[in-house]
């Protein structure tokens, strides 16, 4: 609590007591009268008086309609009518009183997950411990120039995206990417900011400014993710603009018609009880369970999504992904890893490893990604002495002497050229035949791997009432068909250019109906105009790659696929929690209003109407934040 | 020109006031508020000084809720 909340709380506990302690106090009687309303003053003036100050500015500013003025009304009309009639006065200390509490509670409990939620997002280094010639150096990350060297010791966050250079260590990336496997690093390999080093001590060379880090970049963003407000706040704060003046108003006419009609009809007009239900109406007035608990649904949901590493750049963007019915994939990157690897070997004359070996030796001096996949797989630190008289063989392949024999490695062109009979292959992927001393020895599949949970991840998003998934892909359709029926996507195009991808999404989009939402899922490197153009763009395995952070709506940090499922749950869990929210608050107030004008609801009804629901409301959006079992 | 203002306010309904008081001042664009943030994002139009608009942004929104504070 701050002091202003401790303030309030000394207030409240001093306001209570004395009204308790009144209420043992014998003050009944004539005389007592005006002594009785000088001792229930005192309470309410200990807990009223800043709102009635406020009250007073409020009419003096021309903005009557605020809650201040409302509470100032109902309470010392409820002062009045104990004035003139009934001589009971804890009712209008009471209102004020809960009027109060409520407050505090909202203040505490708003700063609270405000608090917490700023704490999942702790990423922002306070310094860098700049290596100079002296020693290390504490200074601003600010400060840090590109190419520096800095050191992270164990507990430290990495506060310059950069390279290490020296010493090992494991890092938690908790905080980027949800993910709590920690990552181990040697030299030569990159780090980002926002990692926090666990136990070794780092040398690392930045390769970045400060303002442009990874943590920045986050930041910056989940920061800004506020000023795009979905259509359920703007419903919210509409609603609270014209809530408030009617129901003053409905108020006043309560108060003049209710007694006027009972005249007309040659009743008694009881002046007295209808200006009581008005006062009422005035307490129930309050927009602000409704107003507080919306923002605070979606701030709690943004900030559950992204300390399970999926960023969400506004609550319109959370509102959208909750009603997806049509994902549409990118395949290389999203699907698929995106790096090629040896899927099988096939019609081998010479034991499995031996062949690999061969290509691998053949192909040592290439840097092509099917050479480096060659490489990965043999897996052994190459001798580059048993190999010469290298001969590349554009578009077809190579020809080398590894140890003293003759071997070629390439596609059917090349073994066509050397006059070598070779086997077809009918699997997916690109075929890489090996020939030795003019003899075939069989050949190599080389594929890009489909991601683990890929296949998990489409039925996860159909139990979430996906009703269409596409994939769009550059591959040939054979390949592309091939992942499509692995994974269980029901639609695929494929040999689409770029500009393809575009203006599929863009049929697809009309073929949805207006209220589904469509969704595209890439790997950002050149999908920006197709993330842009679909309803949610949403980019994976987004860390480290600026394009992907600009141009998409939700930003996947590590590039599981299931995390397209887990979003849509956490954002269809937030929306649910909006619309509880929503109905529960409107609907009790319109209940107690009802009953405020019939008369059945006293002001202890119109207090919870207002502090109650608040309360309630509040404790409701915060359970947005809870997004582990999604 | 977009900036980024810190304030302070104590509820919900207020900062949506805030809201309204600050797009309907000279010189401001679009002004969206942040109450669980705490955070003002003004968009001024084209030429507006911020050094002179943000005084009247501050004195708009005194009026509707006297108990605000925006830093700049």
């Amino acid at each position: 609590m701050n002091r202003k909340q401790k303030k309030t709380l000394i207030r409240i506990l001093i306001a209570a007591a004395l009204l308790i302690a009144l209420h043992f106090i014998p003050l009944q009687g004539e005389g007592l009268r005006w002594v009785k309303l000088l001792c229930y003053l005192v309470p309410y003036g200990i807990i009223g008086y800043d709102v009635l100050l406020k009250a007073g500015k409020g009419i003096r500013n021309r903005q009557p309609f605020d809650e201040c003025f409302l509470m100032a009304v109902a309470t010392i009309g409820a002062l009045a009518m104990g004035i003139l009639k009934s001589g009971d006065y804890v009712e209008a200390v009471a209102v004020m009183l809960f009027y109060q509490i409520g407050e505090l509670f909202q203040s505490v409990a708003v700063g609270k997950s405000r608090r917490s939620i700023s704490e999942l997002m702790d990423i922002r280094p306070d310094y860098a411990n700049l290596v100079t010639e002296a020693g290390t150096e504490k200074v601003d990350p600010d400060e840090v120039e590109i190419g520096s060297i800095i050191q992270v010791a164990p507990g430290e966050k990495v506060p310059i995206d950069g390279t290490v250079v020296e010493g090992h260590s494991t890092l938690n990336t908790a905080a980027l990417t949800g993910e709590s496997l920690p990552r181990s690093v040697k030299p030569g390999e990159d780090v980002l900011s926002g990692f926090v080093n666990m136990t070794g001590v780092l040398k690392v060379q930045t390769t970045r400014e400060f303002g442009e880090s990874t943590a920045s970049k986050i930041l910056n963003m989940v920061e800004n993710a506020s000023s795009l407000k979905s259509r359920s706040e703007a419903f919210i704060s509409r609603f609270a603009r014209v809530y408030t003046p009617v129901v003053c108003y409905a108020a006043l006419a309560l108060a003049v018609l209710g007694p006027v009609i009972r005249l007309v009809m040659g009743m008694s007009p009881d002046w007295m009880d209808w200006l009581m239900r008005a006062l009422t109406f005035l307490v129930i007035s309050c927009p602000c369970a409704l107003v507080i608990s919306i923002p605070l649904s979606f701030f709690a949901g943004i900030g559950g999504a992204s300390s399970a590493g999926v960023l969400v750049k506004g609550s319109n963007y959370l509102e959208a992904l909750a009603s997806t019915r049509t994902v549409v994939f990118d395949k290389t990157g999203t699907m698929t890893e995106g790096v090629f690897e040896v899927a099988g070997v096939h019609h081998a004359t010479v034991p499995t490893d031996e062949l690999i070996e061969m290509a691998a030796y053949a192909e040592c001096f290439s840097s092509h990604p099917i050479s480096e996949s060659l490489r990965r797989a043999y897996g052994k630190e190459i001798d580059e002495n048993r190999v010469r008289d290298v001969q590349e063989i554009s578009g077809k392949g190579v020809q080398a002497i590894v140890d003293g024999r003759q071997v070629a490695v390439g596609n059917e062109k090349l073994m066509q050229a050397l006059g070598v009979l070779y086997e077809e292959c009918r699997s997916i992927g690109t075929v890489v035949h090996v020939a030795v001393d003019g003899a075939y020895c069989g050949h190599i599949l080389i594929a890009d791997r489909v991601k683990p949970h890929a296949a998990e991840a489409i039925t996860a998003l159909k139990r979430r009432g996906v009703t269409r998934t596409v994939m769009l892909t550059g591959d040939r359709p054979e390949a592309a068909e091939q992942v499509a029926r692995d994974l269980g996507i029901s639609e695929v195009h494929a040999g689409l250019l770029p500009q393809d991808k575009v203006s599929m999404v863009e049929k697809l989009l009309n073929e949805k109906s207006r209220k589904d939402v469509l969704a595209f899922v890439g790997d950002g490197i050149n999908d920006a105009p197709v993330l842009t153009r679909a309803d949610v763009g949403i980019a994976m395995g987004a860390l480290g790659s600026d394009a992907a952070i600009e141009a998409a709506d939700i930003v996947l940090m590590d590039d599981d696929p299931l995390k397209i499922a887990k979003a849509i749950g956490i954002a269809r869990k937030c929306m649910r929690i909006v619309r509880e929210n929503i109905i529960f608050a409107i609907g009790v107030k319109l209940i107690c209003l009802l009953l405020g004008a019939m008369g059945v609801a006293g002001m202890w009804l119109a207090i919870f109407a207002d502090v109650g629901v608040m309360v309630l409301a509040v404790l409701n959006a915060i359970r947005a934040l809870r997004v582990k079992n999604l | 020109m977009k900036k980024t203002y810190k304030i302070d306010v104590d509820c919900a309904n207020c900062a949506n006031k805030m809201e309204v008081a600050a797009n309907s001042t000279a010189g401001v664009k679009q002004a969206t508020v942040n109450f669980m943030t705490l955070k003002m994002v003004v968009e001024f139009d084209e030429g507006a000084d911020p050094k002179s608009v943000m005084p009247a942004v501050l004195n708009a929104c005194k009026k509707v809720e006297d108990d605000c504070e925006i830093f700049f």
